[in-house]
């Protein structure tokens, strides 16, 4: 395995960068393993180089039906930010932040973090006073987020149509610096190129078909390449959590609804940071390539067709205009929909579920992307001891019958 | 968008209606008698299936009227529409 570095960098530069070897090997599965985990998206990744890293448990397969960050790790518009309202949350959010900051160095990959700063924008009095509240709640829980006028909105994003004539005009901002974006792919790769060194199995073009449950044990799983033995299983399937966890019996308050983004043609650099609006369903960045990145919403009917409805991408766009007239004649390249899992409270379940050695980390819905390191390293915590680590310890199954709920609705309004 | 077929006004954009989620939920007769767990099935527990799916529309922009579609998941395309009360023939799932 090679260091990047701008030694190999250069080395491999004199050899016309032919021999740059492969990020991770392509193993034919073992016979069992310790633990399994279920998708190869980046949280599972993050969980099997966490497993593997933190916790010395290396004898771990991550299966995945078709190829790495192919689900919703390479469909999503990558937002970053740890300003949720609640202290779980808050915890939870900003402990992927943390490693975020420092992840490229760790995993010796770049992933391309960029905390441009995330603004997200108040229409009117009820959004000021939510706003100035997060503020304040966030602040109390050591997580950066800051109130702006409207005037210093437009001061950190000069592209911003400050109008009193628009449907609903800017009348401030909550910004938080420390958020941002990161590459997508860059983050499943990174993560699966840690956890190859470190002896961790990846196995696409594996499909998980079935649970084996003896006495109420999970012990393996039916794979289209065969049964593997698990000592303990990890199912980390995104908008297919519902389908897998049925396969051990197991019921979820999941729904899984399609959700689109799409981008326009590149461009100069032309838009400095991120910005959200809840009220008026619109979210936007520019990638390093050059792309507008805008997020649309979810549709109304839950689905597993990766399509979705072309009047939600309309309303996304006419939101997006008022904010950003000087958008207007610019030309849309490419659409495209995920498969996202929404829990009642808008919060992920992570933890154990009925059938003993079955663990779910799911229900990140519309916003988990900006998750993936804590989720991971939490998770790998739990796979390892068979509890929860204490950040992900209130982000039971168990809350839907206890009525402990984390109810994040209002930060997770606008999908992102 | 989905083409539906309002059993009382026939097809329409699926911009007139409003999806109402898994159909055939019944609200316990006596919920005071009901375990967490059962309770927790009928607030939170849904339905998710990738296939067939029996679901609720209302007709919101046009005859306002409450219907049941089974729909595939996978494909999106609508197999049969009922008006309340009429039983789709086959299981949810
Ligand atoms: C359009 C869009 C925009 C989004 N924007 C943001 C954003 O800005 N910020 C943010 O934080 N979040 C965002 N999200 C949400 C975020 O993408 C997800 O919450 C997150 O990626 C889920 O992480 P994952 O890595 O587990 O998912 P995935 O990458 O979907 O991984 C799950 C994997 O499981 C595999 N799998 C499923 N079933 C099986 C099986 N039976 N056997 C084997 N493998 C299986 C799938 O093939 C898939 O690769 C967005 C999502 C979408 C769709
Ligand atoms: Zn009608």
């Amino acid at each position: 395995m090679t260091r990047f570095s701008i030694f190999s960098l250069a080395r491999n530069a004199l050899s016309g960068h032919a021999n740059w070897p492969a990020y991770w090997r392509s193993p034919e599965p073992k016979r069992g393993y310790d633990v399994v985990i279920i998708g190869g998206g980046g949280h599972g990744l993050a969980t099997a180089y966490y497993l593997a890293k933190v916790h010395k448990v290396t004898n771990v397969a991550v299966l995945e039906r078709g190829w790495l960050g192919g689900g919703n790790t390479g469909r999503n518009t990558t937002i970053c930010r740890s300003n949720y309202l609640y202290d779980e949350s808050a915890a939870l959010y900003d402990h992927a932040m943390q490693l975020w900051e420092g992840l490229s160095a760790e995993l010796n990959y770049n992933v391309m973090f960029s905390q441009r700063g995330v603004l997200m924008l108040a229409h009117n009095t009820h959004d000021l006073q939510i706003a100035r509240r997060t503020v304040h709640a966030n602040r109390l829980n050591g997580v950066d987020n800051e109130l702006l006028t409207a005037e210093e909105a437009k001061a950190f994003c000069p592209q911003l149509n400050l109008s009193k004539d628009i449907r609903y005009p800017v009348m401030g901002a909550a910004l938080q610096r420390r958020g941002g974006t990161a590459r997508h792919d860059a983050v499943a790769w990174g993560y699966a190129r840690g956890a190859d060194r470190l002896g961790v199995d990846i196995i696409q073009n594996c499909e998980v078909t079935g649970i084996r449950v003896e006495g109420g044990r999970a012990v393996g799983v039916e794979t289209s390449r065969g049964y593997i033995a698990a000592g303990r299983i990890g199912c980390v399937a995104a908008g297919h959590s519902s389908v897998v966890a049925g396969m051990a019996g197991i019921e979820l308050p999941l729904e899984s609804f399609p959700l689109q983004a799409l981008v326009s043609e590149p461009v100069k650099p032309a838009f400095p940071c991120v910005v959200m609006s809840n009220t008026i369903h619109a979210y936007i960045s520019q990638s390093d390539k050059g792309e507008l990145v805008i997020g649309a919403g979810t549709d109304q009917y839950i689905s597993y067709a990766q399509r979705g409805g072309m009047q939600i991408i309309e309303h996304t766009l006419e939101a997006i205009l008022e904010l950003f007239p000087i958008f207007s004649r610019m030309r849309m390249l490419r659409s495209w929909a995920g498969i996202v899992d929404v829990t009642p409270d808008r919060s992920p379940i992570i933890g154990r579920t009925p059938v003993d050695n079955f663990f779910i980390n799911c229900g990140w819905g519309t916003g988990g992307f900006k998750a993936t390191p804590g989720s991971g390293h939490v998770f790998a915590h739990t796979l390892a001891h068979g509890e929860p680590h204490p950040i992900n310890a209130p982000f039971t199954l168990d809350r839907f019958v206890n009525g402990r709920l984390i109810d994040e609705a209002a930060a997770a309004a606008v999908a992102h | 968008m989905l083409l539906i077929t309002c059993p009382h006004c026939g097809p329409r954009a699926e911009t007139e209606f409003r999806n109402g989620g898994e159909a055939g939920i019944v609200r316990p007769r006596d919920p005071a008698a009901l375990s967490d767990g059962a309770w927790t099935g009928y607030v939170f527990t849904r339905q998710n299936p990738k296939g067939r799916f029996h679901e609720r529309w209302c007709h919101a922009q046009g005859c306002g009227r409450w219907f049941t579609a089974v729909r595939d998941t996978v494909t999106d395309r609508f197999l049969s529409f009922h008006p309340a009360g009429e039983q789709p023939d086959e299981a949810g799932r």
